[in-house]
């Protein structure tokens, strides 16, 4: 594989597009897992293929346009989606988290007409679906370094307000904190690194690449920069094991990248059952 | 001397019906205020119409001589609330971490944690006699513990007033005594104003200066020693209906036939 890796491009997007994901999405699902946010990564997805089948149309209809890369109306209509969420939330004041499935469906409703009209069920969709090694190219591999660089920053400049504002809304705002606006950019950000990843994992399963790794490094650690520290570890474990497998076996990378942080969860359980077994043994001894 | 806090005919309603009516109340440097008041009775409200969490319907509020709207000085007012019973318990946070975050008012946007943050807070730590825990998780602490992390959190940006929303509940009595030896020292000792919701009556008039009654709107504000030479019927008239409930303990209760 590392021969081919610097014979054939596809394979150094994939690869660079990949280990950015890995650190940017569990970084993020960090936030996302504590402030118990883990569907709406699952909702701007699918507002994500929504946008991939509206530009597969346009493609279609309007030939002017037909080298455009579906990545950038995805992101549109996912950080759409991110705003549209955010403004239903505060419409159903007592049933938040109905905004969820309420864009959830509209966009896998509105994708799969989008979709049909485009002629689109085809490898290409597939690819969007459950992620492609080979789809991505050297300018959405640019695009999302950029949106990485970015997120990064953010991250860092506001990290004790996004804390305040996850461990404790009430404190944040006596604090004099601008939680809309913190938690504006904060959607906006998680709505274009879905769209980023998209292209590796897939659609299907982006939110599990912000959600998987953080499920496992909660299970280890103490505090919150540990597990910022280890869902990003686990994030790129799971992102290089996975793509290597995906290249071997010949399968999606999302469901080896998945599968993956799956067993790296499994792992994570075990170790906690017998570390605290053998633990309490020795309490007793 | 101005008052740090000045309530003035301050009212509010939720939905269609008062939970605050025309309430003035003016807190002065140096004071350890218990609100006391049953259930319903608008306390909880009242401070957060003062840390501006709801706005009021009708009246103002001044926190250290400046409109609550203009107030930015949050750094001079710690709150603890109810936490013990309400956060999320399984947060990935050190105590230290979130003692830290008690500071963020202090700092303002784009600045950053450093050593001195974090000596601070384990200077605060030290103060709720908590520092032996700042590296375990919160969530493995008990409620009375918790409790402690919070005070220090509201006490490490140095202010000058600290409100405390029912801190005890939810702390097991064996610690509630400590509790108040803690904050009748952070009132004597280092004079940051208190002002503490409560609804038991009976330990906050032995600890408080002052105490405030209301339900809805103030009935009684005065200093303690006042407050305890009132008879039953006093408090009968102070509260109207309620009164038995709110100022009785069991024992009365069930000489009450209840």
């Amino acid at each position: 594989m590392i021969e081919s890796f610097f014979q054939y491009e596809f394979l150094q997007n994939a690869a660079i597009t990949g280990l950015l994901i890995g650190l940017v999405a569990p970084l993020l699902g960090v936030f996302i897992v504590v402030r118990r946010l883990s569907l709406i990564a699952d909702a701007l997805s699918h507002i994500t293929l929504t946008g991939i089948a509206a530009s597969l149309l346009l493609e279609k209809r309007i030939t002017a346009i037909n080298d455009w890369n579906p990545i950038y109306m995805g992101m549109v209509f996912s950080v759409a989606g991110a705003i549209l969420i955010e403004r239903l939330r505060k419409v159903y004041k007592h049933y938040e988290e109905l905004a969820i499935p309420i864009i959830l469906s509209s966009g896998i409703g509105l994708g799969v007409i989008l979709i049909s009209l485009a002629d689109g069920f085809n490898t290409d969709l597939f690819s969007y679906l459950f992620g492609s090694v080979t789809a991505v190219d050297r300018s959405s591999m640019w695009t999302v370094l950029s949106i990485t660089v970015i997120v990064i920053a953010i991250v860092i400049l506001f990290y004790k307000e996004l804390f305040v504002l996850s461990f404790d809304e009430e404190h944040a705002s006596i604090s004099g904190v601008n939680g809309r606006f913190i938690h504006l950019i904060f959607i906006v950000m998680v709505a274009l690194v879905i769209a980023s990843s998209m292209q590796v994992v897939g659609i299907l399963l982006v939110s599990a690449l912000m959600t998987l790794p953080v499920a496992s490094a909660l299970r280890l650690s103490r505090s919150f920069k540990q597990t910022i520290g280890l869902s990003i570890a686990f994030g790129e474990m799971s992102v290089i094991i996975g793509l290597i497998s995906s290249y071997h076996l010949s399968v999606p990378p999302g469901g080896t990248i998945v599968m993956t942080a799956v067993l790296l969860l499994i792992m994570t359980m075990a170790y906690k059952k017998v570390s605290t077994q053998q633990w309490v043994k020795g309490e007793a001894q | 001397m101005k008052p740090i806090v000045e309530i003035d005919h301050v009212s509010f309603k939720y939905e269609k019906e008062w939970v605050v009516k025309d309430v003035n109340l003016s807190i002065h440097s140096g004071q350890f205020l218990g609100l006391v008041g049953p259930n319903g009775s608008g306390k909880s409200t009242l401070i957060k119409l003062m840390l501006g969490l709801v706005k009021p319907d009708q009246g103002s509020i001044q926190l250290f001589g400046q409109p609550l709207k203009k107030f930015q000085n949050w750094q001079e007012i710690g709150f603890v609330s109810q936490k013990a019973n309400s956060f999320n318990s399984g947060f990935p946070a050190t105590v230290l971490e979130v003692v830290r975050s008690g500071l963020v008012s202090r700092l303002g946007t784009l600045k950053f944690f450093n050593r001195q943050h974090e000596k601070k807070a384990m200077e605060a730590l030290k103060t709720v006699e908590m520092e032996e825990f700042a590296q375990a998780n919160i969530g493995e602490l008990s409620g009375g513990q918790q409790q402690r992390v919070f005070i220090a959190r509201a006490l490490v940006s140095d202010p000058s007033l600290v409100i405390l929303d029912e801190p005890t509940v939810g702390v097991d009595s064996k610690h509630v005594t400590d509790f108040y030896d803690l904050l009748g020292k952070l009132n004597k000792e280092q004079g940051i104003t208190l002002l503490m919701v409560t609804h038991d009556i009976g330990t906050i008039t032995e600890h408080a200066t002052h105490v405030v009654c209301m339900n809805k709107t103030v009935h009684f504000h005065g200093a303690s020693e006042e407050y305890k030479e009132f008879s039953d019927e006093d408090l009968n008239r102070l509260y109207g209906h309620s009164v038995q409930q709110l100022t009785h303990n069991h024992s009365h209760d069930e000489v009450n036939g209840r």
